[in-house]
């Protein structure tokens, strides 16, 4: 993956840069030895590996500030990093660039019941902000599969999506308001404990903005009271077009489960030697979980299994309690951990409409004996985001280039059918070069446009998101 | 001007000479604005519908009413509950939904499920300068680039004119129940209602009427788990009072039939629920209405009151929605916020002609 060639001035001054950091954080927070520099050289996406010039961590949004200033005096680039668990890289540094990490800032700042909403610094968790509220009977509803690790500064950078997100969307429909710093240095706030801040929805844009527009420091996200139960059904068919149909049946039926996942032969296979969860071999497996009171579920789950018996299933399934609820969902939830183990593997995201699904499959297939690859399909169903696993061994020379190229045609096909390049994971690095298939010119320039405002010197995560030939002008301006 | 296609449409912005007042079906004419009338009723139609995929495309001059027949014949809705305005502005015309989407139009159920904005999947537009652009798409996970579908929704066509507009849509309830109680004050009503936001029991509408002390609560969903649920909330209400079984209309809450025909200026102002009833007691309103478990004030005042002055340091934003009111339309902003949006509009719209002002 092509990056821009760093600043050897900006290399030149690292001196300079580090002493001026210095002087308005702790000692510790800045980090600029190369030993130590190194475990900021990637996130999620290990294929790319490149030592930041420097790191910091600062404690709190004056800090953030502070650093930014000193950035954007001296014209150094900045990658802002949560927890490092994004699979595009969208922290991947720069040699010339400062990361700047939020784990120091995990506090909360204040819970509000009544009025529904949390408000928490952004280095936090996203599991643990559910963590601060799950004893008065809350939940912080969006839940990426990272969720034990990744930081909500992260998930509002990406727009984070997760399992449950058919019934309670994603990151940007639970984000009521930030804090965020500008790449000068101000501090501005948006939105908060009340609904539809008034003017432009700039939460709108800087939630999935991958860190590009500010550096989010605060957070007010919504909270929810814990449904009271919630219990999933297995199925499986012999054909992933039947399966498809299911989907669609049940979602037209006028029930709205909270998730609805699919897997199709490879990765059951896959997930059977591993973690032997006892699913069905079949083409198509699907997990269709609901919520409510016990009652709620029965006659929901009623209506599932009378749709799903329609269609010849070669297996049905109930969790009649929290044991087999808790073996349904092993193998999905062991998945890529399973794939893994078979070999090294690149999961993507493309999103594609739900009619789509047996089309796709069948072309995925098709490349995958093409590309002489393997590709396991996990597919939240209800809302069409797919995550193929292309297996490929990273010791075998030309590997990852071909699990790239084979990567790169499944996204177009994602487009082709009428749906996008990345569902949850976003653009970062991995998807940067592809935009062009997704975007007309305008479009990206329209875009480019809204970064232009936030951050006119193009300091923020310059190199992500928008292809490289396209914003070339800009970064170097 | 009668735009019949995005390309008629980019034609005319490039060849505009002044600013343009941008007009879908006029039911909704908030802000104050100017210019040459672009009508953009002539766009019109459903492009795409796939009720297995809760997706709807549909040019942006479509009337809401053609959206909902064709969502209702499959057993669907727009679940953000669109207002109506034209009862209480006494405004005729046919609503589209490429002005619901520029002023991100919600009802009742916004609290539950989200605003408009939170349906909206994807946008084709024109912006100021004649380019024609299109962000999102028609699929519910996307964040592939920024998130201009948000920004496009609530902009007052100020950024671009939509052409295009794709949605979420939602299964229709099988059974809506409501729930009364009766004789709360406003404080009390505002924790009745954040004790049942705060249940698990999917409530999807609360509001508080004052002027007959009636608080409601409404219940959607198939029959056997409403009925549960309504017992269920009711014992979660009782120290509020015994709640009763009502016909709430809620349709006369969304569109806030409440005010239609009394004078006054009327204001929207969205707070945070717990400040609402000590907000309300210091307005000088002749009258207030509460949604969203008081979370949206509808206030209905005399003419010309200054209703931000009595606002005074609460945190939330008014605008204007009928009348002249005074001072902006919509709640001013402060100064780096300004300057970002200010900035905004420079670039999308540099030759400032689209509803110019109209957001101020």
């Amino acid at each position: 993956m092509e990056m821009p060639v760093p600043s050897a001035l900006v290399i030149s001054r690292k001196d300079q840069l580090v002493s001026r950091l210095r002087e308005v954080l702790p000692r510790d927070a800045v980090i600029s030895d190369i030993s130590e520099t190194r475990a900021y050289e990637c996130d999620g996406l290990t294929a790319y590996r490149c030592p930041p010039l420097c790191a910091v961590l600062p404690a709190n949004t004056a800090e953030v500030a502070a650093v930014l200033r000193i950035c954007h005096e001296m014209n150094v680039p900045v990658v802002p990093r949560g927890s490092g668990t994004s699979l595009a890289g969208g922290a991947l540094p720069t040699a010339d660039c400062v990361i700047l990490g939020v784990a120091k800032m995990s506090g909360v700042i204040e819970t509000n019941y009544d009025d529904r909403y949390i408000r928490v610094q952004t280095g936090r968790t996203n599991l643990s902000v559910t963590g601060a509220v799950e004893a008065n009977g809350f939940f912080y509803a969006p839940d990426p599969s990272s969720q034990l690790a990744c930081a909500i500064a992260g998930n509002i950078a990406m727009n984070s999506g997760g399992a449950h997100c058919l019934k309670y969307g994603v990151t940007t429909n639970n984000l009521m308001g930030v804090t965020m710093v500008m790449m000068d240095g101000s501090v501005v706030e948006i939105g908060g404990a009340h609904l539809d801040a008034g003017g432009l929805d700039l939460l709108g844009v800087i939630c999935g903005s991958e860190g590009q527009l500010g550096v989010v420091t605060e957070a007010t996200l919504r909270i929810l009271h814990k449904p009271e139960g919630a219990r999933p059904v297995l199925m499986g068919y012999d054909n992933s077009e039947v399966a498809g149909q299911v989907v669609t049946d049940i979602i037209k039926a006028g029930v709205l489960p909270v998730a609805i996942e699919f897997m199709d032969r490879p990765c059951i296979e896959a997930t059977e030697k591993f973690a032997k969860a006892g699913y069905p071999m079949c083409e198509a497996l699907l997990i269709v979980e609901v919520e409510g009171s016990d009652a709620e579920i029965d006659a929901q789950l009623a209506l599932i299994m009378e749709i799903a018996a329609k269609h010849n299933p070669v297996e049905l399934r109930e969790a009649k309690s929290a044991d087999e609820a808790a073996r349904i969902w092993l193998g999905r939830k062991s998945a890529f951990g399973a794939m893994g183990q078979i070999n090294d593997y690149m999961c993507l995201d493309g999103t594609i409409p739900v009619s789509s699904l047996p089309f796709v499959l069948k072309r995925i297939g098709e490349m995958s004996k093409e590309f002489g690859l393997d590709v396991g399909n996990v597919f939240h169903a209800g809302d069409g985001n797919m995550h193929p696993l292309i297996l490929f061994d990273a010791n075998k020379e030309g590997d990852l280039e071909l699990c790239e190229e084979f990567g790169a045609e499944i996204l177009k096909l994602c487009v082709e059918v009428g749906g996008c390049l990345t569902g949850e994971h976003g653009v970062g690095i991995e998807k940067r070069d592809l935009m062009h298939v997704q975007f007309a010119p305008a479009d990206l320039e329209a875009q480019m446009a809204v970064k232009d405002v936030f951050d006119p010197k193009w300091l923020l995560n310059p190199a992500k998101v928008f292809p490289l030939d396209s914003s070339a002008q800009r970064r170097v301006a | 001007m009668t735009p019949h296609s995005e390309a008629d449409l980019a034609q005319m912005i490039t060849a505009a000479s002044g600013p343009l007042r941008i007009v879908g079906g006029g039911t909704r004419p908030i802000g104050r604005v100017t210019g040459e009338i672009l009508d953009v009723s002539a766009m019109s139609g459903i492009t795409l519908y796939e009720p297995g995929a809760l997706t709807l495309v549909a040019k942006a001059g479509t009337p809401i009413a053609e959206i909902e027949t064709a969502l209702a014949a499959q057993n669907q809705r727009l679940a953000f509950e669109p207002m109506d305005h034209r009862t209480l502005l006494g405004t005729k015309g046919t609503p589209t939904i490429g002005g619901v989407v520029a002023a991100n139009v919600s009802g009742p159920r916004r609290i539950a499920v989200g605003a408009c904005r939170d349906f909206m999947l994807g946008v084709r537009f024109v912006d100021g300068t004649g380019n024609i652009i299109k962000n999102g798409g028609r699929v519910m996970k996307n964040v592939t680039g920024y998130d201009l579908v948000k920004l496009m929704t609530g902009a007052y066509g100020t950024l671009g004119v939509l052409t295009e507009v794709s949605l979420k849509v939602l299964p229709a309830v099988e059974t809506t129940l409501s729930l009364t109680l009766t004789g709360l004050d406003d404080a009390a009503a505002i924790r009745a209602m954040s004790a049942a936001l705060s249940s698990p029991y999917e409530v999807t509408g609360v509001a508080h009427d004052p002027s007959t002390a009636t608080t409601n609560f409404r219940l959607e969903g198939f029959k056997a788990s409403v009925a549960y649920r309504a017992d269920e909330l009711r014992k979660k209400l009782a120290p509020f009072g015994a709640a009763s079984e009502a016909k709430t209309d809620w349709t006369a809450i969304r569109d806030v039939h409440a005010f239609a025909k009394q004078q006054g200026d009327v204001w929207r102002i969205s707070v945070k629920p717990s400040d609402a009833a000590a907000l309300t007691a210091k307005l000088g309103a002749t009258s207030v209405q509460y949604d969203w478990g008081g979370g949206l004030i509808w206030a209905l005042c005399p003419v010309g009151h200054d209703l931000r002055a009595a606002m005074g340091d609460t945190a939330g934003h008014a605008t204007l929605v009928r009348g002249t009111g005074c001072g902006p339309t919509f709640h001013p902003e402060p100064a780096p916020i300004a300057a970002i949006t200010a900035g905004l509009r420079a670039k999308f719209d540099p030759r400032n002609i689209l509803n110019t002002g109209i957001m101020s």
